[in-house]
């Protein structure tokens, strides 16, 4: 059976289509979920897509975070069930919602950063980046004004400690996020966050490279394998 | 009808590169002697009734769920 992964669009999402062509390329069936429905239909997996959800209003993910579409999600992926890829602004809501730890504040330079960015994939074993291998650098792309990782001292040791940074930048710090962080993962490595943008390099004709789809062939295999991922 | 104020910073120990933008133009348009400028927001919320324990109470718990991320930022509730 096809794997049926679900793209939420929240009221200013921008990067839910190319989410679902990224979930169609890598061979899953992409499912539009509504930020105002509790319902999930049923599907394997989530991505919150990037964006400016409710216009950034209050802070970026701040109400999104509220939304009724979230009242399902949030208990499921906290348990580890539910696999969930935020990118982005979908990063953001997932540290509002309290699924990661951590939050992301106004790049340090205070300009949006908008280019292609190598990262180096930190963590190949959680549900998102199990087709990746551990120090691999991949090419996505960066386009954001609130990327800048923080957390505190304590937390960013756990973090590392536990392995579960899944992706740094490589080349200089885009944004001033702590450590050079670009995505963490939960406790169970089925819930991703990462500030890049990988859905929108997946295709020759529109991205740097191709080697972002490896987050959406991740999931399938994950889903595929049927066992919980690890973190 | 009666107003609570909610003042909400960053912690200290969050860099706020906007409050340091505006310390930037402090300094070129003349304004001496300012060392710092940290930036926050300030919510003006109108409440039902007077401003009795139990309304603050609720703006309390308002300011902690929603206006303020206290991962990052500390507030501060009180009467207008």
């Amino acid at each position: 059976m096809t794997a049926r992964v679900g793209v939420v669009t929240f009221p200013g999402s921008l990067d839910d289509k190319d989410a679902a062509r990224a979930v169609s390329l890598a061979g899953a069936e992409p499912v539009a979920l509504w930020h105002a429905d509790a319902d999930l239909k049923g599907v394997d997996a989530v991505v919150l897509p990037g964006g400016f959800s409710y216009g950034d209003y209050l802070r970026c993910g701040a109400i999104a975070r509220f939304a009724p579409l979230m009242s399902e999600l949030v208990p499921a992926a906290r348990s580890g069930a539910l696999p969930v890829l935020g990118i982005c602004n979908g990063f953001q809501i997932l540290c509002e919602s309290h699924l990661l730890p951590g939050a992301l504040t106004r790049n340090s330079s205070l300009r949006f950063v908008n280019r292609d960015q190598v990262l180096r994939v930190e963590n190949a074993r959680t549900a998102w980046t199990n087709g990746y291998t551990e120090g691999q650098e991949i090419l996505v792309v960066l386009k954001s004004g609130e990327g800048s990782y923080v957390a505190d001292e304590e937390t960013l040791d756990r973090l590392e400690a536990e392995g579960r940074v899944i992706a740094r930048y490589v080349g200089g710090n885009p944004n001033g996020s702590r450590r050079d962080i670009a995505g963490i993962t939960n406790e169970h490595g089925n819930v991703v966050g990462l500030m890049p943008h990988p859905e929108h390099a997946v295709e020759a004709l529109t991205g740097p490279s191709t080697e972002g789809l490896g987050f959406f062939t991740s999931i399938l295999s994950h889903l595929a394998a049927g066992a919980p991922a690890h973190a | 009808m009666a107003r609570v104020v909610v003042d909400v910073m960053l912690k200290p120990e969050i860099l706020d590169p906007q409050g340091q933008a505006i310390a930037g133009a402090c300094s070129r348009l003349g304004f001496e002697g300012i060392e710092q400028v940290r930036q926050g927001k300030r919510f003006e919320v109108e409440v039902e009734g007077e401003v009795d324990e139990a309304k603050l109470a609720d703006v309390r718990r308002l300011a902690e769920t929603l206006l303020a991320n206290t991962v990052i930022e500390n507030f501060e509730v009180r009467p207008a």
